[in-house]
């Protein structure tokens, strides 16, 4: 059991961050530089989507919360099924029309997306909130040319007429990039590279100055070699323009390097949730463990094993009872088929939160059992993150 | 792309000549196709034969007959005389025509304008009441063959022998010059009776293309985009999802112009269609193989205009 009983997980949420922020986020939508803390730009709370299916109810996402303020990063990281891509669409309001069930609040710049309009939504997505999303080429509309659906973008915001709109998607692609921009401007999605078409989908998601920006594994479809230059384009773009992200992947390599806070989702709930540097160096979950052991470093001896975590995600139909993921733990114990784990802050780290039923101690020492048997994780991490240069591998001599 | 169109249409007149190789054959081989035997009639003696086969050149080797066919063919559009009548195929089969084109364009614009919105609201409500009542009235018309459905509405409306009567009924077919009101009315019960069936099946097609692309990625970046759904639907989504129903309209199209028999039959309209069944019921033979060479050629067309139409709705095919 958890040494922590009783704590409800939105306040430890709330306490970990912002703790003089007004609860009444109604007079916060316009921030004061003066004041020294500032209600976070985007507050989910207890976040639950379900869809109806013909084999039964899904619950996609299963009471989510979590804060992100401005400028910053936030990484949603888990494996295929686990519900991050379900749970960053839902900020849109996009998971509606395929017939789900949103519940919970997520509040952005002091309103609840939830409880709004879909017309009153459609004035936030595009402008307010943009997304990139996996597949830039099925991503893009196929028959339209790349600035046609820049401009687009502009227009469906602004009411600027078509020559300053292109003259401003020719601005965008040269500021993501794209060589040429004048004469890309006018290219189909299928004649740029994979690597142009990200940049391009990025172009358009930039297009009215978002304040938070979802990217859904953007790097995914691509070359490993083009990985590195998109999340070194976002990187930039987002420092330059001060714009929240929310970065989605099932690969921690991505987030390594450019998420302040990285919440670790399984099964649709999250299962650790920590700043970025804290969840290399001490992660707390098993899950975490596993995911940390299965990435291959550069530095490594080559005839190491990784360690893929055993089993497979559970079926969202049918999620095990209890902590979710004891039929895949090796630390598992008989009663946590029954109970229920709450996320929870780590006895002595309030920004840091563990779904988890083993004791804390009991999760350090095997914890620390484990990165002495291989090396330590945020060493292999740091050479495996994207944008630094691979160091040589000597070690395999 | 000219190039393309070049090569494309170069194909066509091949096919054009290889169809017509094989009427040209098919008339030879078949066992009571002797053109001179029919052109001669039931009761004429072995000389009168002779002589009509030395005039209509049957007597010349096969090959030079088959280059005089050709020739005249594709210099004069040259397709003999009827067996029947006697009068010139070629003067028939474009005395016929506008009958045909009339009846076939309305139909398709009725059918088009009929079927496409069904199609794409019942996609966007899919499984609601709408939807359901919109695919089991088009299963119904798909299922009801168009002659039956044809004697039904003119059982119902024909001014003749309708119990309402309201339209001209069969046989009032007047030429579009003539008088262009008559043209209209006379036209209105064929054009939806021929309309019915297509405007059901497009409305499925419309349907089926469209809840796929409603599916697709870049509709959900052009919901995140935040245009107004409307302009999802119909920029994005029907734009997509047309594009293979406008193929399927070509040759459609092209097929129809080549003669919609039972309709024309139905409403007796002296069309291609009509012009087709009476030669076929005489065994009339030059009409039938200058209506079959005719059908190919609009479906050799129809196919021409729909490659070169698809390299401007969908910008990933380009020819080279």
């Amino acid at each position: 059991m958890s040494p922590l009983d009783g704590a409800e997980t939105p306040e430890v949420t709330a306490a970990s961050s912002a703790s003089e922020a007004s609860p009444d986020a109604g007079h916060s939508a316009n921030p004061e530089p003066a004041h020294p803390v500032e209600e976070p730009l985007l507050r989910v709370e207890d976040l639950r989507v379900t869809y109806l299916t013909e084999d039964g109810v899904v619950q996609a996402v299963d009471g989510i919360s979590y804060e992100l303020g401005r400028g910053r990063t936030l990484g949603i990281v888990g494996e295929s099924g686990s519900g991050k891509t379900v749970a960053a669409l839902s900020v849109l309001g996009l998971t509606r029309a395929e017939g789900a069930t949103v519940s919970g609040r997520i509040a952005f710049a002091g309103r609840d997306l939830l409880a709004l309009t879909e017309s009153e939504l459609r004035v936030i997505r595009g402008d307010e909130i943009a997304m990139v999303f996996q597949d830039p080429l099925s991503s893009l509309h196929p028959m339209y040319r790349v600035g046609a659906q820049i401009v687009e973008a502009i227009r469906a915001h602004r009411d600027t007429a078509k020559a300053p709109s292109r003259a401003r998607a020719i601005e965008l692609l040269d500021l993501v990039g794209i060589p040429e921009p004048s004469a890309r401007v006018d290219s189909y999605p299928h004649e740029l590279s994979g690597g142009q078409r990200q940049r391009a989908m990025i172009a358009m998601a930039l297009a009215n100055d978002p304040k938070l920006l979802i990217a859904d594994e953007p790097t995914t479809a691509l070359d490993v070699t083009v990985q590195a230059q998109i999340l070194a384009l976002l990187s930039r773009l987002q420092r330059e323009r001060g714009m929240a992200l929310v970065l989605v992947t099932h690969d921690l390599g991505v987030v390594a390097e450019m998420a302040d806070e990285i919440a670790v989702m399984y099964a649709g709930r999250i299962v650790e949730h920590a700043p970025a540097e804290r969840l290399f160096a001490a992660p707390e979950h098993p899950y975490t463990w596993g995911l940390l052991r299965s990435i291959p470093t550069l530095d490594g001896p080559r005839e190491e094993l990784l360690t893929p975590i055993p089993g497979s995600p559970p079926s969202p139909l049918a999620p095990p009872s209890g902590c979710r993921f004891h039929p895949r733990c090796p630390y598992s114990e008989p009663e946590h088929a029954r109970i229920d784990p709450a996320l929870e802050a780590v006895p002595g780290q309030p920004d840091h939160e563990v779904a988890c039923l083993l004791a804390s101690q009991t999760r350090r020492r095997l914890w620390m059992a484990l990165a002495d048997r291989n090396r330590t994780p945020d060493q292999s991490l740091s050479t495996v993150a994207p944008s630094s240069p691979a160091p040589a591998p000597e070690s395999a001599a | 792309m000219t190039g393309y169109v070049v090569r494309r249409v170069l194909w066509g007149v091949l096919l054009l000549i290889l169809v017509s190789a094989l009427t040209f054959v098919l008339f030879r081989i078949l066992p009571t196709a002797d053109p001179a035997r029919l052109r001669a009639g039931p009761n004429a003696g072995p000389r009168v034969i002779a002589e009509i086969r030395a005039n209509l050149g049957l007597n010349k080797p096969l090959l030079t007959q088959f280059w005089l066919y050709m020739k005249g063919l594709f210099l004069h559009f040259d397709l003999g005389y009827s067996y029947y009548s006697g009068a010139s195929v070629k003067s028939l089969v474009f005395d016929r025509l506008p009958a045909t084109l009339s009846l076939t364009i309305g139909s398709a614009i009725i059918w088009m304008a009929i079927g496409l919105p069904i199609g794409i609201l019942s996609a966007l409500r899919r499984r609601s009441r709408t939807d359901r009542g919109a695919m089991g009235a088009a299963l119904l018309f798909i299922s009801a063959p168009e002659y039956w459905l044809g004697l039904i509405v003119l059982y119902l409306f024909a001014a003749d022998i309708g119990q309402i009567k309201v339209f001209p009924g069969a046989g009032s077919y007047t030429g579009l010059t003539a008088d262009p009101q008559k043209w209209v009315t006379s036209l209105i019960l064929p054009w939806l009776v021929l309309a019915a069936g297509f405007a059901a099946v497009y409305a499925r097609l419309m349907r089926g293309s469209l809840i796929e692309t409603m599916g697709e990625d870049y509709i959900r970046t052009a919901r995140a985009k935040g245009l107004p759904e409307r302009r999802v639907v119909l920029h994005h989504g029907v734009r997509a999802a047309i594009t293979p129903i406008l193929t399927i309209f070509a040759l459609d199209v092209g097929v129809l112009l080549g003669g919609a028999v039972l309709i024309e039959t139905v409403f007796d309209i002296p069309g291609i269609g009509r012009l087709n069944y009476a030669a076929i019921t005489h065994a009339d033979f030059p009409i039938i193989q200058g209506t079959v060479l005719l059908a190919a050629l609009f479906i050799v067309v129809a196919n021409i205009l729909v490659d070169i139409a698809y390299a401007y709705l969908d910008p990933r095919v380009r020819y080279s």
